[in-house]
């Protein structure tokens, strides 16, 4: 039961509530205290007034809205110098002066992280199917105007201009039995050296002759005006065992690239360029 | 049920009131071995607080000459010949840890002697109570003013202080600001309007808080305020030397006319000096109480009002429990100055005190940090390579711009190329230029062969050398494989 007593040790009145023997002194607030939180909460209408936090209401003071708004316009103000330039110079000029590298490689990683991760990953570190933009070698070219024309005008789309390759279906058209497939597959391993079967490797090597070397390139080394990857590196786009390159042969798959030219305006396809050249492949 | 609790309710409602006015305290002046101390206290930290902005220190041209000063736009710090970056704060955390230290040490051997000498809110309120004394005179005088009617006489005396408060509130503010801006600068620009809304904004809220602070709320700052109180007896024990009142040479207390017998009674004449002399308006007769600040005015009312009496001094001092407790038994004193727990807390400090002075002799006018890339964590290349990607940040801490040599140590074989300079040459060094007190940040890639059996984690050192001192900073990093 409630009953206000007094503490005898301190001569403080307690609250009179009793938890398990132990009970609260009502010490008295200073009144100060008290106005300050009133003065508080006045402040807080008055504030209110000046810098309304209401979306789509300005005060008197501007606000943390209005500020970002000046802010962003102050900054698009700074970037139009190097925008300017980026649109009038052509990307090699880009990369070799230095403040307009460092502006296009800055805008470039923003734009690749919104447009280009989902797919190639973070940093350009690609995943099955999805190539990888950090290592050294490019299906479609590594030069600057190579990366240009692939981000502007994509690959396998709509675009007249997209770039295109298809590799024959050897195994769901019947071009190729399994056993053959398996030779080729065989042969193709060998040429890293990687081969489980050499005399099938053997086997398959005249059947490469045939069918593959107008597009793989003579010895595999790939032909990058047909897209056709190399085959006697370290880098494999769907998998390197034995069953990964036969399912290719037998029923290849083929990635799509959108042309972002339409989407992404000249200049930041330009910072892209950049950008992707400065992952790890870029070559002269 | 609901009615009996309701009358009681109102019952205790009546009582006691849930808030309490504050009962303004009126310190009456005091002189003494201990004022003295105060006073002294009081000059040479004022003194070094509103003298320090105006030191000059030469540290060539584009660099400030302030010999103090923490330069906010620009994320400098200046201290004489240190010129602190952001990325030092840890010196800044040190500083604290040994405030901290310094305080918990101190109090363990004297009490709250920085609550009573040192602290801004004592010195300060120190300061404006001289004012108010020098104004409106001591104790008696100002309870009497403040009690009369309205008079000429009031108006005068109460503006006069008040203005003279706000003086000293906006040199206290001015002389913040000279910390953060060049102090030749900033007070002209001051005077003549020109310093901008931000120096006026904090001149206005650094004044306005030392007015009302030492001004207004003097001990309530201490009570209801300030969280070092609430926690400084977890420092205590009873070898601690605190203010303390001897009760067993005082009590019993009582009056005492001139002739009478001291046979029987204590010394405590109940004169209630050590209460009139308190800025916290306690009576330290009580015992131990929060409210205590420990300035020991209450010694020096005593000792006078004992000297007057004709017995010896010290019916207040500065004692410890246990002393109190041998000298009520007749036993002789002992001061245990050396304890686990001061031992700890010195220790401690000069463990942090030793690691900062090894901080700031091994510092650098170079650094280099080093982030290895995590996307991708490594590349495999088209003959089997191995190459990772780090991000170089260097920091230049001198006015030249400088070109550093960057190579590395530890990994063998290895191959370097920095982005954007792919056509330099491949002899494993690379040339980074870095502007005068700045960051410069590149990107290099380091490829090993495939014959080299990379582990998981390969760690290595970058180097980077600065060719005209030949000062060198390491960083280390590793190199990931499959």
């Amino acid at each position: 039961m409630a009953t206000p007593k007094t503490d005898e040790l301190t001569g403080v009145a307690t609250t009179g509530h009793e938890w398990d023997g132990l009970t609260e002194l009502n010490n008295p607030l200073p009144r100060w205290w008290l106005y300050t939180l009133y003065a508080c909460i006045a402040f807080g209408f008055v504030y209110a007034f000046f810098v309304p936090p209401f979306p789509g209401v300005e005060g008197i003071i501007p606000t943390t809205r209005a500020v970002l708004a000046e802010q962003v316009a102050a900054a698009r103000e700074d970037q139009a110098v190097f925008l300017n330039g980026i649109e009038s110079s052509d990307v090699a000029q880009i990369r070799g002066d230095g403040e307009l590298f460092a502006f296009a490689t800055a805008g470039g990683a923003a734009t690749f992280a919104e447009n280009c991760a989902p797919c190639h990953g973070a940093g350009g570190a690609g995943a099955p199917g999805y190539p990888s933009l950090a290592d050294d070698v490019w299906l479609w070219g590594g030069t600057l105007e190579d990366i240009h024309t692939t981000i502007g005008h994509g690959i396998r789309n709509d675009d007249p201009d997209s770039r295109f390759s298809e590799m024959l279906a050897f195994g769901r058209d019947g071009i190729l039995n399994g056993g053959q497939i398996g030779d080729v597959a065989n042969y193709v391993l060998s040429l890293t050296g990687k081969a489980e079967d050499p005399e099938a490797a053997a086997r398959g090597q005249e059947i490469f002759a045939e069918n593959c070397v107008a597009c793989h390139g003579e010895n595999a080394g790939g032909e990058q005006s047909l897209g056709g990857p190399a085959l006697n590196d370290a880098i494999w786009l769907y998998g390197s065992t034995l069953a990964d390159i036969r399912a290719q042969v037998t029923n290849p798959r083929h990635g799509v690239m959108p042309a972002w030219n339409g989407r992404l305006d000249e200049a930041t396809i330009k910072m892209l360029t950049v950008y992707v050249s400065t992952l790890g492949g870029y070559k002269e | 049920m609901t009615d009996v609790y309701a009358d009681q309710e109102t019952q205790s409602r009546k009582e006691q009131s849930l808030y309490a006015s504050r009962v303004k305290v009126y310190p009456k002046k005091i002189w003494g071995q201990i004022r003295k101390l105060k006073w002294a206290t009081l000059v040479v930290l004022l003194g070094i607080y509103y003298i320090a902005p105006w030191l000059r220190w030469d540290r060539g041209p584009n660099a400030p000459d302030q010999a103090f000063l923490i330069d906010m736009p620009h994320r400098r710090a200046y201290f004489l010949w240190l010129e602190i970056w952001p990325q030092e704060v840890y010196f800044l955390v040190g500083l604290l840890l040994l405030g901290a230290l310094g305080m918990f040490f101190v109090t363990s051997l004297f009490g709250r002697i920085w609550c009573g000498y040192t602290c801004p809110q004592t010195v300060w309120t120190d300061l404006f109570m001289w004012v108010e004394r020098l104004i409106e005179g001591d104790r008696a005088q100002r309870i009497r003013l403040d009690k009369s009617g309205f008079s000429l006489g009031k108006l005068w005396r109460k503006s006069a202080k008040h203005t003279a408060w706000v003086v000293i509130a906006i040199l206290t503010g001015g002389a913040w600001i000279m910390y953060f801006n060049d102090a030749q600068t900033v007070v002209p620009q001051i005077l003549n309007g020109t310093a901008g809304i931000k120096v006026y904004g904090f001149l206005a809220l650094f004044s306005g808080t030392t007015y009302l602070l030492a001004g207004w709320a003097r001990e309530q700052v201490c009570i209801y305020m300030c969280p070092w109180p609430r926690f400084q007896s977890a420092m205590y024990d009873e070898d601690t030397l605190a203010v303390t009142y001897r009760d067993w040479r005082g009590e019993q207390r009582g009056k005492h006319k001139k002739g009478d017998s001291w046979e029987g009674r204590g010394d405590c004449i109940d004169c209630r000096a050590c209460v009139a002399v308190c800025p916290m308006g306690i009576d330290i007769r009580d015992g131990m109480q929060l409210e205590c600040i420990g300035c020991g005015l209450c010694i020096d009312a005593c000792n006078q009002i004992m000297d007057r009496v004709d017995l010896p001094r010290g019916l207040i001092g500065y004692d410890s429990q246990r002393n109190q407790d041998l000298q009520a038994t007749g036993k002789p004193l002992r001061f245990h100055f050396i304890r686990p727990r001061t031992i700890v807390y010195a220790t401690i400090f000069a463990v942090i005190c030793g690691i900062m002075a090894w901080g700031l002799l091994t510092r650098t006018t170079v650094e280099v940090n080093v982030l290895h890339d995590r996307n991708p964590v490594f590349v495999t290349l088209a003959d089997g390579s191995i190459r990772n990607g780090y991000t170089i940040r260097v920091l230049n801490k001198t006015r030249d711009e400088k070109v550093y040599k960057l190579s590395f140590d530890g990994l063998a074989y290895a191959t370097m190329s920095v982005v954007g300079q792919e056509n330099s040459s491949a002899d494993n060094i690379a040339r980074l230029t870095a502007a005068p007190n700045s960051v410069a940040t590149y990107h290099v890639f380091l490829t090993v062969p495939p014959e080299l059996e990379v582990d998981e984690a390969h760690a290595f050192d970058f180097v980077l050398t600065d060719r005209d001192t030949g000062a060198v900073a390491h960083h280390e990093t590793v190199l990931r494989g499959p």
